[in-house]
């Protein structure tokens, strides 16, 4: 098939924090950079991170990277990366300053610095008082940081390709990734875009459950398109589930409000978290303050007259403050609730959030696979940072605050890697073409006419079998019942048909490539979630209540066909000791 | 409920025209995008309109309701009139139902050079910035380029390709009020004649529509104040 071609040094494809922070190091350094996003770049679901982003500037309390990165360790359950984990704490008052000189709006405190507020997981000293490390604007830090991204790369001039759908990578024989067929969604033309280095920013699956604090955007389809290039995905059984979504809804109210000092109560009017952690209390990690709201649901002290949810009372903060540092908050509840929280407490239970699996890489950004025993390579020309990439940084469970951070850290790297990567491989390869085939005829098979099931309905029925199968709290029955009922739906998905196919802006063509990426994922996350037989971070499993170390301290690569491997953890962080694991107290 | 809802693909062949959709069931809060999503699913999928995080953050689905410019996603269901009519936003070319093409508004934004721009050398550490100088950006910066203030401005649609707009003039405020920013001269000298910045006539569409409460027709007062002190 003729299909027109472009060429670059350096394809991007999303335009989140990720995206932008690499487009931005490549367009600086004169490498010529295409950005493809499906949607405008502002409107990334970057956009919507509200409290911060961490970095031991110690504006606010006595602060060093070192503690930063003992908290994340132990944060992530101690299966996080110790190597990439130093590497980001040790970078992150540096990129902060940068974002600042690069103009991000900052809270301040009265002598001029950037303002922090505390935030869940952090600590002084290892393990002791509260720290205040989240860089914040107001609680609107994501928007502000993802538009004075976008605004320095429309200064250097980087390309974009605005409402472009990614489809499928093109590789070539030896391995070598070549760039990606994409989708001009305004014409439904599609397009090649060769490229020395493509990089995969495009962040999370959160709509892979029912109620979530997601952009609909969020469908997972760069690490879907990784999966279908042969690449096994990492870590999918660790999905964060924020403990305050506003109840039934899924919007996100930020853990900046308990770190502002909110606290969570239950239908008895009782401080619970004292009891799940007596010395973070609210300030605990995600995951255990999630389990605890979840707990006091099932063991029926939640509130409201179904008992479904517990409150998040900040009013004793006050108006002003409340105005002042929680603007988007106050502006969310009395959009969505009817609720000014300077009066009344929110309604929030654990939602679905943040996906700590992903794309597996390096700290230079460049995905890696398995290369015989114990060893990995990466494959060349191919990169991935952010919610789609598993550095791992997060391990089992994210703490707050580190995702911009994620996206920042190593959206620089990745840049940089591209950089060197471009100055040993000047040409472009010649081009695979049975590959473009491969990724047009995933285009094609929904030009196939005829009745057949709707792709809402399918989406939809993922999204409750996931909640419903997939949750908080797992177990062995539940979750071999949920992979046989994801297994049906991902049986049924080639008899889905079209009813649009109009050439023009066709969102239903655009969400039915998205709904084949979230069956992809669904599998992936359940099929992980189902071996792993212990309880760490996010995955919590009521059959296996404990970690086990011996056993489990690894990574899970989930491959395209089903199987799953395992890969160690790197304890060895580049110049420090490493943290051993320990019991996890908050 | 009913809705009026504007219709036109122009692979199909057929005339622009309003189509009629009825859809019953809605939650109490439910807002304007949760119905478009269900016309969407139960009704007709080829209904085509932007759309992401749905809580009036990312900008996506700014949207002409009743006749009034605003967000899909944080309009409610309860507060519009039947039939509820929806219309692509004002001014600016269909590409196809209610998706318009937005490039004039892109292009007017990136105009005025919508970012900090410091001659001197950049220090170690932040910059540093008082509160109240912070508090100055409070207002501007929240800005989430949905283009309801512009595409509601009769002199954005008179010269979209003249006219900087609401949006645009907003944000070269924005960085003229910045503490940190030293482009002033620059950013004034960029915006004289007589179209960029003074086909503004005050007439506040701008700030009667946005969704995020911020008020460009002041932000346009204000460049139009600085802009006479530098020349006097």
């Amino acid at each position: 098939m003729k299909i027109a071609r472009r060429k670059f040094d350096a394809l991007v494809i999303g335009a989140g924090g990720g995206g932008l922070r690499s487009a931005l190091q490549l367009a600086q350094a004169d490498a010529k950079v295409a950005v493809v996003s499906k949607v405008f770049p502002t409107r990334s679901h970057t956009v919507a991170a509200q409290g911060g982003m961490n970095a031991a500037l110690a504006n606010v309390t006595p602060d060093n990277w070192h503690w930063h990165m003992y908290d994340t360790v132990k944060g992530s359950d101690y299966l996080g990366d110790q190597d990439a984990i130093e590497y980001m704490c040790r970078a992150a008052s540096h990129l902060v300053i940068e974002l600042e000189h690069a103009g991000v709006p900052f809270s301040r405190l009265d002598d001029g610095r950037i303002y922090q507020r505390p935030f869940g997981g952090q600590s002084q000293d290892f393990g002791g008082e509260q720290a205040a490390r989240t860089c914040a604007a107001a609680d609107r830090t994501g928007h502000a940081i993802l538009h004075t991204l976008y605004q320095r790369n429309i200064r250097s001039r980087t390309h974009f390709f605005d409402e472009y759908f990614a489809i499928d990578l093109v590789r070539d024989a030896e391995g070598y990734i070549l760039g990606a067929v994409v989708l001009e969604i305004e014409t439904g033309e599609p397009l090649l875009i060769e490229a020395k280095t493509t990089l995969l920013a495009t962040g999370g699956v959160g709509q892979l459950f029912r109620t979530n604090t997601n952009a609909l955007i969020n469908t997972g389809d760069g690490i879907a398109m990784a999966l279908r290039a042969g690449i096994p995905v990492q870590d999918m059984e660790f999905f964060q589930f924020h403990p305050t979504g506003i109840a039934g809804k899924g919007m996100l109210i930020t853990e900046g409000v308990r770190g502002e000092g909110g606290y969570l109560l239950n239908k008895d009017g009782e401080r619970f978290m004292t009891r799940y952690a007596p010395h973070a209390k609210d300030l605990a990690s995600r995951d255990v303050v999630s389990r605890a709201i979840a707990s006091e649901v099932r063991e029926g002290r939640g509130c409201g007259p179904q008992g479904d949810h517990v409150l998040l009372k900040l009013d004793h903060l006050g108006d002003e403050i409340i105005r002042q540092r929680l603007p988007g908050i106050r502006d969310m509840c009395l959009t969505f609730l009817g609720i000014d929280p300077a009066k009344a407490p929110i309604p929030v239970f654990p939602t679905a959030h943040y996906t700590m699996g992903g794309i597996p890489t390096n700290r230079h950004g460049q995905v890696v696979v398995p290369h015989g025993a114990g060893a990995e390579e990466p494959i060349p020309g191919l990169y991935a940072v952010g919610e789609c990439a598993c550095v791992s940084v997060h391990g089992a469970n994210r703490l707050g605050g580190n995702s911009l951070l994620d996206i920042v850290v190593f959206g620089r790297a990745a840049g940089n890697h591209i950089i060197d990567f471009l100055a040993e491989n000047r040409y472009h390869r010649p081009l695979d073409e049975a590959s473009v085939e491969q990724a047009l005829a995933r285009l094609a098979r929904w030009e196939e006419g005829g009745d057949g099931e709707s792709v809402d309905q399918l989406r939809e029925e993922l999204q409750r079998v996931m909640e419903a199968y997939c949750g908080v709290f797992r177990d062995q029955a539940t979750m071999a019942e949920g992979l046989a009922k994801v297994q049906a739906l991902a049986a049924r998905l080639p008899d889905a048909r079209l009813a649009d196919r109009s050439r023009v802006f066709n969102t239903a063509r655009i969400e039915a490539l998205e709904l084949e990426n979230l069956m992809a994922l669904g599998l992936a996350t359940v099929a992980s979630a189902l071996l792993r037989e212990e309880s760490r971070g996010a995955h919590s499993r009521i059959d296996y209540p404990e970690r086990d170390d011996l056993r489990w301290l690894k990574h899970s690569l989930y491959f395209a066909d089903g199987r799953v491997e395992y890969k160690p953890v790197r304890t060895k962080p580049l110049t420090v000791d490493s943290f051993p694991p320990k019991p996890r107290v908050y | 409920m009913q809705f009026l809802i504007y219709r036109y693909d122009p692979d199909d062949g057929r005339e622009p025209r309003m189509q009629a959709y009825e859809l019953d069931g809605f939650d109490a809060g439910a807002k304007l995008l949760d119905a478009l999503l269900r016309i969407k699913a139960e009704l007709d999928p080829s209904l085509s309109f932007r759309r992401s995080c749905g809580e009036g953050v990312c900008g996506s689905d700014a949207l002409n309701i009743n006749g009034r410019n605003g967000l899909a996603c944080v309009t409610s269901l309860a507060e519009l009139a039947q039939p509820v009519t929806i219309r692509p936003l004002p001014g600016q070319p269909v590409i196809r139902d209610l998706v318009v093409d937005m490039s004039q508004f892109y292009h007017q934004y990136r105009a005025v050079k919508p970012w900090l721009t410091v001659h001197d050398p950049a220090p170690e550490t932040e910059y540093r910035q008082t509160p109240a100088e912070r508090a100055r950006l409070d207002g501007l910066y929240e800005c989430i380029l949905c283009g309801c203030c512009s595409t509601a401005c009769p002199s954005f649609w008179w010269n979209p390709d003249k006219f900087r707009g609401p949006a645009a003039l907003l944000q070269a405020w924005r960085f003229l009020a910045d503490s940190r920013d030293q482009a002033t001269a620059e950013r004034l000298a960029e915006l004289e004649g007589p179209y960029r910045l003074f086909r503004c006539h005050s007439i506040m569409n701008c700030t009667d529509v946005c969704p995020k409460g911020l008020n460009p027709t002041r932000a346009i007062g204000k460049i139009k104040q600085l802009m006479l002190k530098h020349l006097v």
